[in-house]
């Protein structure tokens, strides 16, 4: 492998990372809170990149308006489902918290099936995407440098509202005791729809650049992503942001640069991310940043 | 003026409240002593709308609250410090004190009490940034006192705040309760250390299953027979 390829595999495997970790983010902070695996989430980023095509492809908003407006009406998608699928189920045994999301999850694929169809459709790319940048020496695609570029801005952004603000407080002081946090006045379906709405807006984020980078998208699209991001929240240490975002690019790299060395097993890739998802969820559950589930009384 | 009428409380078919009457006048501190499992954790949590009565009504300032979330409670001048001290381990000394602010506006008032309960608490100063849960039992227990009182509360709800305090501790935390009424807050406080909470209360109630079974001044249950015998370890006195 020459030096030049060598780059441009690294950036790849750094762009798949840091979209895996904006999509890790709404797992992890989601079951934080509820302890609920939002199987739905992976939908929730193809619903993104869906508004977004839409607004234009369809519309021919300016990408500069559409960013925001999808990642603004996912959020509400978001908050949406936790308002009518999960909160109903506050109260109720976890087991149906976690049916109700694999329903809505079927729900929004089959959704998406029904009304934009099952045909793969063309992302508009912005030229800034496509046209290749020197790094390093090396010439790479526009994607691998502002995809994961973007993505930092994101997580930095989200990093400063978790630990900056007091609804980030908030959300951090609602992870640990539900309670407490009521105890302070704090009104908690709130926080928890706000965990919903940046977690899906992240999830939009991730789906539009995930449409930078693989320009034809469909209803299913979202279910491997999920999926893999879902690994990486696992293996950063589920309920941990800073954990997500790590487990991400840990696994964007993984798959990519062994497919890079490994060519022959290029076909395995997926399986690979999965039986990490397996060994982590059998050896350390907890993940690389997660506490023991243990607390001093 | 906190006033609570024939409370009755289930936990699925355990009977935990059937029927308690207590009043918390203004400016006042009443305690509520009894054994474990008496009901005392119930009553306040019923007061801060963490559990739902089946029967009874709860009024504050003649307005009723009984089936109002806790938050909105909160927001009606109730704070409490809850059972097992329930602070947030994850969150420093000083976020803690600032989510016991979470409803109030007025960012010059919660700093000034923040140096307050800075001045009550010397030891919570030292540890701002630390993380709640590497604190001692004690600093846990006054970083709660604090937390409740960063809301600036007409209503404060204590549940066993000198539970596994030293002695020397426990007489500091009972002259900060004091301190505190004297500012004009009233107190409801729950207490094993019934020694302590009769000489400070006012008024007193004892729980026995579920019931108040006896009410006077904290002097009048200090030297009531049966309550020296079963909450004043007193074997001495002569049963009723
Ligand atoms: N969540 C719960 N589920 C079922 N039963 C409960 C629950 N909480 C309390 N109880 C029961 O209700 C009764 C009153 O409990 P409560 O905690 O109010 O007592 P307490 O007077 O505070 O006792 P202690 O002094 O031990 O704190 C007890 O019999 C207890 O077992
Ligand atoms: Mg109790």
């Amino acid at each position: 492998m020459s030096l030049q390829e060598f780059i441009q595999q690294l950036l790849n495997g750094l762009s798949l990372g840091s979209l895996y970790a904006l999509v890790a983010i709404g797992y992890t902070m989601v079951y934080g809170i509820l302890r609920l695996i939002n199987f739905a989430h992976g939908d929730i980023f193809m619903v993104g990149a869906y508004i977004a095509f839409y607004l234009v492809g369809v519309f021919y908003l300016p990408w500069w308006l559409s960013l925001p407006l999808t990642l603004l009406l996912t959020a509400g998608v978001g908050v949406l489902i936790d308002r009518v699928a999960y909160r109903p189920l506050r109260n109720e045994p976890r087991i149906s918290l976690l049916i109700t999301a694999v329903g809505v999850s079927f729900l929004l694929e089959n959704l998406g099936l029904v009304t934009v169809g099952a045909r793969q459709k063309g992302f508009p790319v912005p030229g800034m995407m496509a046209s290749p940048v020197r790094i390093l020496g090396a010439q790479v695609g526009g994607v691998s440098i502002w995809v994961p570029l973007i993505s930092l801005a994101f997580l930095l952004l989200l990093l400063w509202v978790i630990y900056r603000t007091k609804a980030g407080m908030a959300m951090r002081a609602v992870s640990r005791d539900i309670e407490a946090t009521r105890l302070m006045g704090a009104d908690v379906d709130r926080i928890i729809a706000f965990t919903f709405a940046i977690g899906s807006a992240l999830a939009a984020a991730g789906g539009i650049l995930w449409s930078f980078k693989y320009p034809q998208i469909n209803p299913l699209m979202g279910i491997y992503p999920g999926w893999k991001a879902f690994t990486a929240a696992v293996v950063g240490g589920i309920g941990n942001p800073t954990g997500a975002m790590i487990g991400g690019v840990l696994i964007g790299l993984v798959e990519v640069l062994t497919v890079a060395f490994f060519p022959t097993l290029s076909g395995y890739r997926d399986a690979f991310v999965f039986s990490i998802l397996i060994l982590f969820l059998l050896l350390r559950p907890t993940g690389l940043l997660g506490e023991p589930l243990k607390e001093k009384v | 003026m906190l006033q609570v009428e024939d409370l009755h409380v289930h936990y699925g078919g355990i009977h935990a409240l059937q029927g308690v009457h207590l009043e918390v006048p203004d400016g006042s501190i009443v305690t509520l002593i009894g054994a474990n499992g008496a009901g005392k954790s119930t009553t306040l949590r019923a007061v801060t709308g963490l559990v739902r009565p089946r029967q009874g009504r709860i009024r504050l300032q003649g307005r009723e609250i009984t089936r109002l979330p806790a938050h909105k409670i909160v927001a009606a001048g109730v704070a409490m410090v809850p059972e097992g001290r329930r602070i947030f381990p994850n969150l420093t000394v000083r976020e803690n004190l600032l989510m016991g602010s979470y409803l109030r506006r007025d960012a010059s008032g919660v700093r000034r009490d923040m140096d307050w309960v800075f001045r009550l608490f010397p030891r919570l100063k030292e540890r701002q940034n630390q993380r709640g849960g590497t604190l001692s039992g004690g600093e846990q227990q006054m970083l709660a006192i604090g937390r409740a009182l960063m809301s600036r509360p007409s209503l404060l709800l204590l549940d066993e705040p000198s539970l596994g305090l030293a002695p020397l501790l426990v007489r500091e935390v009972f002259q900060v309760l004091k301190e505190i009424n004297a500012e004009g807050r009233t107190l409801l406080l729950v207490e094993q250390n019934a020694h302590a909470a009769l000489g400070l209360a006012h008024h007193a109630y004892v729980l026995e299953t579920g019931r108040i079974v006896l009410e006077g001044s904290g002097r009048q249950l200090q030297q009531n027979a049966a309550v020296r015998r079963a909450y004043l370890g007193d074997p001495g006195a002569e049963a009723m």
